[in-house]
């Protein structure tokens, strides 16, 4: 059990420094999305699946579509 | 005390809650670009909840729901998760709201870099909404004297 | 462009200082050996007070209304805040007139039922299995970005989103000065308990469930509905 929750750990800890370090402002977006999905599925092990959901619906669906629809329309020298 | 003592669950949890909130304050205080500090705000957020959530936990319980009308014997704490669903949603909104004021800050300084921005504020260098020309400041008949002059 | 990376210093010290000090407050509290008293409390008398069978929702909904409240406020203030700052004018709503192929006009009539389908069906269940008014409101705000893709402004008339949105967060507000005048409370769960685990249990649980996720549906919709007619970039 103990293995599946360092995997989880290691790869969303892995994911937030790729949203700080990517160039592309749509990958940052995308491993954002990313970080909530597997938040989400350490509130499942947690035993709270409401929150879960939550997580999941918001962070790994409205907040990326949100992102996306607004960088979409940005010039392309517009990252840093 | 041996370096495997350190390797439990609880440990590995909150060292990724503390991560959460550590890369992201830095990413809030260190990138330029007002959506990547937007994103690091999310990641803030993120570790926040997961810390809450991860101290409610109480091993060897289940979740706070019924199955089939009863109620599991040992169950974790549904106080954080009840407060922390909140604050998922209103993470959400306020992601909407800062989204919504980077893109008009973008149309009137026609930049997202805040270094930028803070010499373009001071200089008092607008930009127009459609074509990113420089336009005078609105009502002052001093600045467009200036901006002929100049 | 700069081709180096710099690191803000300030920024690394601070962040030191502040994983030291989460590391000690967090080695002092312990994990799963908090005491929990109020929790244990809910956990024991949620189920018979309120007859819903997700605890948690019984949580959100009664035990700790005036907290619902005052997010459906805030969510509210900020959607309104984030329509107000992104207003457009008519002409640009087709900004975005890119017609889409048949593949995917198709596959989104086909699929834009389902998603409502299953952001009700959470909504509706949410007192008796994992779900509740903010994930379902959520999904059919999510769901609404499929016909979003098919063309701008398409599938959300602003008007009637902003009426759902307003009726459903003053059906909430009725429905606790229903209970306060029926001398329970402000919010305290009002109606008949039923059996635990049944779809129609818990008195007026599942009504506000379902104001919650109308109005945070509409919302949510709506702010995706302005952030997708934005103009094309210069």
């Amino acid at each position: 059990m103990i293995w599946i929750v360092l995997v989880l750990v290691v790869l969303m800890l892995g994911s937030a420094l790729a949203v700080l370090y990517l160039r592309d402002l749509l990958s940052a977006v995308a491993a954002s999305a990313v970080v909530s999905l597997l938040l989400s599925l350490l509130f499942v092990f947690l035993r709270a699946p409401d929150v879960a959901l939550a997580e999941a619906v918001v962070g790994a669906g409205l907040s990326g579509v949100l992102f996306a629809l607004v960088v979409r329309r940005l010039p392309k020298g517009a990252d840093a | 005390m041996h370096a495997t003592d350190l390797f439990t669950i609880g440990n590995l949890l909150y060292a990724g809650a503390a991560g959460l909130l550590l890369i992201g304050l830095y990413g809030l205080v260190a990138k330029r670009n007002v959506l990547r500090a937007l994103l690091a705000l999310g990641l803030l957020d993120a570790g926040g909840n997961l810390l809450m959530v991860a101290v409610g936990y109480r091993p060897g319980a289940d979740a706070p729901i019924a199955v089939g009308g009863m109620f599991p014997a040992g169950m974790v704490d549904p106080i954080p998760q009840a407060l922390i669903l909140t604050a998922i949603v209103i993470g959400v909104g306020v992601l909407a709201l800062g989204l919504a004021l980077a893109v008009r800050v973008y149309e009137t300084w026609g930049t997202l870099d805040l270094q930028v921005m803070a010499e373009r504020i001071a200089a008092g260098d607008r930009r127009s909404r459609q074509d990113n020309i420089p336009v005078p400041a609105a009502g002052s008949a001093v600045s467009e004297t200036e901006e002929q002059s100049a | 462009m700069k081709t180096k990376r710099e690191l803000h210093l300030g920024g690394l010290i601070f962040i030191v200082g502040l994983g030291v000090l989460l590391a000690a407050l967090l080695n002092q509290l312990g994990f799963g050996g908090a005491p929990m008293e109020v929790g244990q409390g809910m956990n024991a008398l949620g189920g018979a007070t309120t007859g819903a069978g997700n605890i948690v929702t019984s949580v959100v909904l009664s035990y700790r209304g005036l907290d619902t409240l005052g997010e459906l406020t805030i969510l509210f203030t900020a959607a309104t805040g984030a329509g107000m700052l992104l207003a457009r004018s008519r002409e640009a709503e087709l900004a975005d007139a890119a017609a889409p192929g048949a593949i995917v006009r198709i596959a989104a009539d086909l699929l834009f039922p389902f998603l409502l389908l299953l952001g009700f069906y959470i909504i509706i269940h949410g007192h008796v299995s994992p779900g509740g008014g903010f994930q379902g409101g959520a999904i059919l705000a999510a769901a609404y970005f499929v016909p979003l893709l098919t063309g701008a402004g398409r599938g959300l008339d602003e008007r009637s989103a902003s009426l759902i949105e307003g009726l459903a967060g003053a059906a909430f507000i009725a429905i606790g000065l229903l209970a306060l005048a029926m001398h329970h409370g402000f919010l305290a769960p009002i109606g008949p308990r039923g059996t635990l685990g049944h779809l129609f249990s818990a008195g007026s649980l599942p009504l506000l469930s379902s104001a919650i996720g109308l109005k945070v549906g509409a919302e949510l919709a709506g702010v995706l509905a302005h952030m997708g007619q934005l103009e094309e970039k210069p």
